[in-house]
C-alpha cells in the first residue's frame, strides 16, 4: 500500500503532447479512477505510473520517493490490462505465480501467495486450467489475481471491464469495489465509463486533453462540476446546455436571461463580470421541469421514451436546434407534439462562462 | 437417370482425374527413382513402372561406402547447425525488428528482404574470399555459415511477421511481473511461436541438406562433403559409367529424412504459412 504523487507530469511522443502538466495526489488506499472520453490521455497516465512508458518531465512519486526511473517491478505496482493478457501457454496456476517466481521467491511462499489470492478470488477451482478453458469473467478475474499474487503497493487496471458483456460488467465492478474494501490497498482505474467512475470511485479524475479537468468525489463532481466539460461528461442523460446573457450581478447572485426561457435570478457569484457577457446555462434532465406553454417561450415535444422506470421527454426550443432532455418517473403525462414552457429547479442549474469554468455559487449559497 | 446427376458425375470423374494427373506429375519423377534404385543395373533401361525382381545392391553398396556415411553425417551437422543457429537469430532479430520501435526499422528489413533476392552465384566468389579468410575453406563451418546467410532473411521476416501478430499487451503483463526482454522471449514468446518456429525451421533444414553449389565450391576433400555433392560424385566402375542405381539409392536414402519431417510437421506447417494471413 502506497500512496501516489504526479508533479507537473508530462508526456511528450514526437509531436503530440499527451500529458499536460497533471498534479494528483493519491491518498494511502484510495480507489481513483481516472475517466475522459477517448484520447484524452488516461490510459497514458496510467502506463506512466506503471513504467511502461518513460515520463518526458515532471516527478512521480511513490511514499515519498522518486521512481521516474525504476523499471515497473521496482516500483511494486500490479497491474490489469484491457485485454487480460494472459499467458496463453500457462495454467492459471502458472500465470498467477509466473511473476512470484521470476523474482526469486521460495517456493512455499509462491505456492502459499498464489492459493491464498485464488481464494479471494474464488479461482481455486479453475487452477490447472489454461485460459482459453475459461470464461471472459473467470480470465477477469485470473488476470487480476495475477496483478495481486506479487502483492503489489498499487493496483492498476486499464479498462478491466470493457471486454465483458452488460451483465457480466455489473457483477465485476461488484465484486471490484468489494475486493477494495477487503485488502485496503491503492488502486487507480481507467475507464471511459462515467458509471463505473461514480460507482467504484472515491476520487474521481476527469480527463481531457491530456490534462486535468477536475478531480473530486464522485458527489462533487456530480453536484459542483468545475468545467462546462465536466459537467457534460458526468451524468446521464447529458447535463442540457443553453446559451444565456449575463444582465447583472453580484457576490451574491445574478440575474440571466436564456433564450427561450426569459429572464432569471440564479445564486451564482457573478462580481468582476460584465454584463451582456456570453454564458451557457446548464440543467441537468432532472431539474428540468415542465409546465403549459406560455407565449413567448415555448419548446415542442418532438420524441418521449419510455424506459419503464422512468421518461426521457425531448423537447426541441423554437430557435436553435439543440434538443433538451427532461427525465421524469414514468408514468408521464407528456405526449409527442405537446407543447411546453420550462420550469426549473433554477437552485440546482450550473452557469459557465465562455472558457467553461463553471461560476462559483455566491457566499450566502455555499454556507447554506 | 436425369442430365442434372450425369453432370454431376461427369464433374466428379473429371475432378478426380485432375488430382491423378497432378499427383502422377508430381511424384512420378521421385517413384521412378526408387523403382530405379531397386534395379541391378544390368535392368537399368529397361522400362517398367514396377520392378520385377527387388534387388537391394545398390542400397549395400552406398552404405559401404565409407565417404557417403561421412556425407551424411556432415550433412546432418550442417543442417541441424543451420536451422539452430538461424531460428535463435532469426527470434532475437525479429524481437528487435518487430517490437522493439527503432529509427530506420523498415529499412532494416528491406534490406535483409533483399539480401534474399541475390542468385546465389552472384555472392558465390565474395563468400569464397570470406570464406577463405575466416580459414574455413573444406570445413562444414564454412558450409554452416554460408546457408545460415541465405536461409537467415527468411527466417527473420516469417518470425517478425509472426512477433508483430502476438499482442503487445501479453510483452507489456510480462514486463510487469518483472520479466527482461531475453524471460519475455523464451518464456512467453517462444512458447506461442512454436508453429512459426517449425515452418522456418523445416526449410532452412531442407534449404541446408539440399544445397549444392556452395557444398561442390567450399569443399575439396571426400571427407567434408556433404550429401548432395557426394551423390553427384558418386562414381562408377569406369570412367564411362554413370552409376544410376547408387545414385538413385543415395537419393531416395537422403529425401525420406525430409519426408519424415514434412509429415511430422504438416499440420504445424501449414499454421505457420497461414498465420500472417488470417489471424486477427
Amino acid at each position: 500500500m502506497a500512496s501516489v504523487t504526479l508533479s507537473k507530469i508530462n508526456k511528450v511522443f514526437g509531436s503530440d503532447h499527451i500529458i499536460n502538466d497533471v498534479d494528483l495526489h493519491i491518498g494511502d488506499g484510495e480507489f481513483v479512477v481516472f475517466v475522459g472520453p477517448s484520447g484524452c490521455g488516461k490510459s497514458t497516465l496510467l502506463r506512466l505510473i506503471a513504467g511502461l512508458e518513460s515520463i518526458s518531465d515532471g516527478d512521480l512519486s511513490m511514499d515519498d520517493t522518486v521512481v521516474n526511473d525504476l523499471p515497473p517491478r521496482e516500483r511494486g505496482v500490479g497491474m490489469v490490462f484491457q485485454s487480460y493478457a494472459l499467458y496463453p501457454h500457462m495454467t492459471v496456476y502458472d500465470n498467477m505465480a509466473f511473476g512470484l517466481k521470476l523474482a526469486k521467491t521460495a517456493k512455499e511462499t509462491v505456492h502459499e501467495r498464489v492459493m491464498s489470492t485464488a481464494k479471494i478470488l474464488q479461482l481455486e477451482e479453475l487452477l490447472h486450467r489454461k485460459p482459453k478453458a475459461l470464461s471472459g469473467g473467470q480470465r477477469q478475474r485470473v488476470a487480476m489475481g495475477r496483478a495481486m499474487a506479487r502483492e503489489p503497493r498499487i493496483l492498476l487496471f486499464d479498462e478491466p471491464l470493457s471486454n465483458l458483456d452488460a451483465s457480466l460488467r455489473v457483477q465485476m465492478r461488484n465484486e471490484i469495489a468489494r475486493l477494495h474494501n477487503r485488502l485496503g490497498s491503492t488502486m487507480i482505474y481507467v475507464t471511459h465509463d462515467q458509471v463505473e467512475a461514480m460507482t467504484l470511485a472515491d476520487k474521481i479524475v476527469v480527463l481531457n486533453g491530456g490534462h486535468v479537468e477536475q478531480v473530486g468525489s464522485p458527489h462533487e463532481l456530480y453536484q459542483r462540476p468545475a468545467t462546462k466539460f465536466v459537467a457534460g461528461f458526468i451524468g446521464s442523460p447529458t447535463m442540457n446546455f443553453m446559451p444565456a446573457e449575463l444582465l447583472a450581478g453580484d457576490a451574491n447572485g445574478c440575474r440571466v436571461r436564456a433564450v427561450g426561457v426569459g429572464e432569471l435570478a440564479l445564486p451564482q457569484n457573478a462580481q468582476q463580470r460584465q454584463s451582456g457577457e456570453a454564458l451557457t446555462l446548464g440543467i441537468r434532465p432532472e431539474h428540468l421541469c415542465l409546465a403549459a406553454p406560455t407565449d413567448n417561450n415555448c419548446f415542442d415535444i418532438v420524441n418521449v421514451e419510455y424506459l419503464g422506470n422512468e421518461v426521457y421527454v425531448y423537447l426541441e426550443p423554437k430557435q436553435g436546434d439543440t434538443l433538451l432532455i427532461h427525465r421524469s418517473e414514468a408514468p408521464s403525462q407528456w405526449q409527442e407534439g405537446q407543447q411546453v414552457s420550462l420550469a426549473a429547479d433554477w437552485e440546482k442549474v450550473h452557469l459557465f462562462d465562455e472558457s467553461g469554468a463553471a461560476l462559483m455559487l455566491s457566499t450566502q449559497q455555499a454556507a447554506a | 437417370m436425369n442430365t442434372r446427376q450425369l453432370a454431376k458425375i461427369a464433374k466428379r470423374i473429371g475432378f478426380w482425374a485432375l488430382i491423378v494427373l497432378i499427383m502422377v506429375y508430381a511424384v512420378f519423377p521421385f517413384y521412378y527413382a526408387v523403382v530405379t534404385s531397386l534395379k541391378p543395373s544390368s535392368d537399368l533401361f529397361r522400362v517398367e513402372l514396377w520392378p520385377s525382381n527387388w534387388n537391394f545392391d545398390n542400397y549395400i553398396s552406398i552404405f559401404s561406402q565409407t565417404s557417403f556415411l561421412r556425407a551424411i553425417f556432415n550433412s546432418i551437422v550442417v543442417a541441424f547447425s543451420v536451422v539452430f543457429i538461424a531460428l535463435l537469430l532469426g527470434i532475437t532479430a525479429s524481437y528487435a525488428l518487430g517490437r522493439v520501435r527503432f529509427r530506420g526499422r523498415s529499412t532494416v528489413l528491406l534490406v535483409i528482404l533483399g539480401v534474399s533476392m541475390f542468385p546465389q552465384v552472384a555472392v558465390l566468389s565474395g563468400l569464397f574470399e570470406v570464406i577463405r579468410a575466416l580459414n574455413l575453406y573444406n570445413n562444414p563451418a564454412g558450409l554452416i555459415l554460408s546457408y545460415t546467410i541465405f536461409t537467415l532473411p527468411f527466417t527473420v521476416w516469417v518470425l517478425t511477421t509472426f512477433m508483430k501478430q502476438l499482442p503487445m499487451e501479453l510483452e507489456e503483463a510480462a514486463i510487469m511481473d518483472g520479466a527482461t526482454p531475453w524471460i519475455t522471449i523464451t518464456k512467453v514468446f517462444l512458447p506461442l511461436m512454436w508453429p512459426a518456429m517449425a515452418t522456418t525451421g523445416l526449410l532452412a533444414f531442407i534449404a541446408a541438406w539440399n544445397e549444392f553449389l556452395f557444398a561442390l565450391t567450399f569443399t575439396l576433400t571426400d571427407a567434408q562433403r556433404t550429401v548432395p555433392v557426394a551423390i553427384a560424385l558418386l562414381s562408377g566402375g569406369s570412367a564411362y559409367e554413370l552409376p544410376w542405381g547408387p545414385i538413385m539409392a543415395a537419393s531416395v536414402v537422403v529425401t525420406v529424412p525430409l519426408v519424415v519431417l514434412v509429415i511430422i510437421f504438416q499440420r504445424r506447417i501449414v499454421s505457420g504459412l497461414t498465420a500472417g494471413a488470417v489471424k486477427g
